[in-house]
């Protein structure tokens, strides 16, 4: 199987995994999931330097969710990576359960961070990052943040404090839905020009879709690190993405979790 | 204070390179040397307090052990939740070391007065609360705790306090120390404050009632056993902070004395919850809230002559 195929397989049964988890709980989010799946299965199943059995090694590349509602997503991308089993996710926002909605450092194998308030994930990456660098270390250090997230001032402090110390093993992933809690992150609050804001911090900037496997590796790539400078990566994303419905009416699959029919509907576009 | 502590620090990361030391920028002319001689670990962040926060978790995600500093104002509240959520949740190796507790910058004016710190930071699980009342003992308890990991907040005054220990003093972290004995009156104080402490016990001791000071500066965890201890063996005991009266030491105190048999008073001083309108010297905030040395003692006097 071709590489893309294979990835877009793992996409699915991530995205299954992710249905029945939300709607076993009725603890949502799943349309800020469903966006960031392709992304965690890029880096999880091609990108990333790991072993799914030693969680802790060293020589790990770091990967740090800052939005943390899109816990469901890595849950069970780390479970289908095989960092714990699938039958865990069973237990997701259940009674005594590890898996809170939104994630919790060491809760499973391979959670790097307790996230859930937004603005966090790159502070924390900076801090990896300058560590790692002054060990000589190429371990690289990845965060994804959501685009709303890109609201708070916190992330511009850190934006600020990444290009001064010339971070170049930090790569910043934004999930560019466009989508925030209440509307349209352009009506909210308007980003635009948002690469423009980045390369005017002195950041690397790139762009793709963020459900193009092959755009996603490329941008991953090594070769794509500008010396000196931090990378960002303005991953263009659809909030819900995978089901029609929830790409339809994204603002309200935010919080909803399908039932009954629409479940079964879901169900059936996944399989197809 | 912060001379001390600084000091203190720069000296552990010529050994131990693990020790990273963050500034908001501030700490013009004390940091110069620790900063020259380490220009990797020791660092200048810039007036971006949440982030620094964030960046001191992400150092101790790698096993690094961080040193924050900055004014109380800024580095607690202004970063509370990054404290909370970064370094409290995740249960790292910060700590944070605010430097003007209480009115150590009264004449700055209100946004650098700190009087509700200690309130904000005991309910945070995990986290030690430590506010030395000398460079000496500062020196003493910031050994001790360099080697207890996890979140921790070392509440300073600023620079210049007088020593009230000649000798660095068998302190523990989470232990009362008797800075000075004596057994009708029990004077338990923290920080620059309990300067104030020795002089009240001082002059009650020339009306011939025997009072101790007992330096509480570990806030969190609480010394219980020895409060329990004294509020039975006393006829007085009394708290002294500089801090808000509602939700720090005092209250701290208090929240023991609730659920024991007691013999003694209990009388708590501390900065009145409001703001004041007035400014000055440390001195004069401090009698705004009837805190100098004379208030107190007059205060203690005609209690205890009640009795």
């Amino acid at each position: 199987m071709p590489l893309s195929a294979n990835l877009a397989k793992q996409a699915t049964d991530i995205r299954k995994s992710i249905l029945e988890m939300v709607s076993a709980s009725g603890s949502s989010h799943i349309g800020a999931a469903y966006s960031i799946v392709d992304i965690l299965t890029v880096l999880y199943f091609q990108i990333l330097n790991l072993d799914p059995k030693k969680s802790k090694m060293p020589e790990r590349d770091r990967f740090l969710l800052s939005k943390g509602h899109g816990g469901a997503a890595l849950y069970a991308t780390l479970a289908h990576r095989g960092f714990f089993p699938l039958e865990v996710l069973k237990t997701y926002a259940q009674n005594n359960s590890a898996l809170a909605g939104h994630i919790v450092k060491d809760s499973v194998p391979g959670i790097e961070t307790t996230a859930g308030s937004l603005g966090h994930g790159l502070s924390m990456g900076v801090g990896m990052a300058l560590a790692l660098k002054a060990q000589k270390s190429s371990v690289r250090v990845f965060v994804l943040v959501g685009d709303g997230e890109c609201n708070e001032g916190s992330i511009w402090e850190a934006a600020l404090v990444a290009a001064q110390f010339k971070l170049d093993n930090l790569v910043l992933i934004v999930d560019r839905n466009r989508e925030q809690s209440m509307g349209k992150s352009d009506d909210i609050m308007n980003l635009e020009p948002f690469g423009e804001k980045w390369k005017s911090f002195n950041w690397n900037c790139l762009e793709c879709s963020g459900h193009n496997f092959n755009e996603l590796a490329d941008s991953f790539n090594v070769k794509q690190i500008v010396r000196h400078h931090p990378t960002v990566i303005i991953a263009n994303t659809q909030k819900g993405k995978g089901v029609s419905y929830m790409e339809k009416d994204a603002l309200a699959w935010h919080y909803k979790t399908p039932k009954d029919a629409l479940l079964e509907q879901a169900r059936k576009e996944l399989d197809a | 204070m912060r001379n001390t502590i600084v000091n203190l620090i720069h000296d552990l990361a010529k050994t131990d390179k693990n020790i990273y030391f963050l500034t908001g920028d501030l700490g013009y002319s004390v940091i110069d040397n620790f900063q020259k001689e380490f220009p990797e670990r020791c660092l200048n962040l810039g007036i971006a307090e949440q982030n620094m926060i964030g960046v001191a978790a992400g150092l101790a995600l790698e096993g690094k052990k961080v040193f924050v500093y900055s004014i109380v104002p800024f580095v607690i509240m202004r970063c509370l939740e990054q404290i909370r959520t970064d370094v409290a949740l995740q249960n790292l190796d910060v700590t944070i070391i605010g430097v003007g507790g209480g009115f150590a910058y009264a004449t700055l004016g209100p946004t650098h007065h700190a009087i509700e710190d200690i309130a904000m930071l005991r309910v945070i699980p995990r986290m030690k609360i430590v506010s030395p009342s000398d460079p000496v003992s500062a020196k003493v308890l910031a050994e001790q705790l360099l080697k207890i990991p996890g979140p921790t907040y070392i509440r300073l005054n600023k620079g210049g306090e007088p020593a009230l220990y000649k000798a660095p003093p068998k302190m523990e972290v989470g232990k009362g120390f008797v800075l000075k004995e004596g057994n009708q009156i029990s004077i338990l104080s923290n920080g620059a404050i309990t300067q104030v402490a020795v002089e009240v016990a001082n002059q009650l001791e020339q009306e011939g009632i025997s009072c101790e000071v007992v330096d509480m500066a570990t806030i969190k965890p609480l010394d219980s056993d020895l409060i329990i201890g004294r509020l039975q063996n006393r006829k007085v005991v009394v708290t002294l902070e500089e801090h808000n009266i509602l939700g720090g030491f005092g209250s701290a105190v208090t929240e023991v004395a609730a659920e024991q048999p007691r013999a003694a008073i209990l009388k708590r001083f501390g900065v009145n919850d409001e703001y004041s309108q007035v400014f000055g010297s440390q001195q004069f905030m401090r009698e705004q809230s009837g805190l100098s040395a004379e208030q107190v003692y007059k205060t203690i006097k005609k209690l205890y002559d009640r009795l």
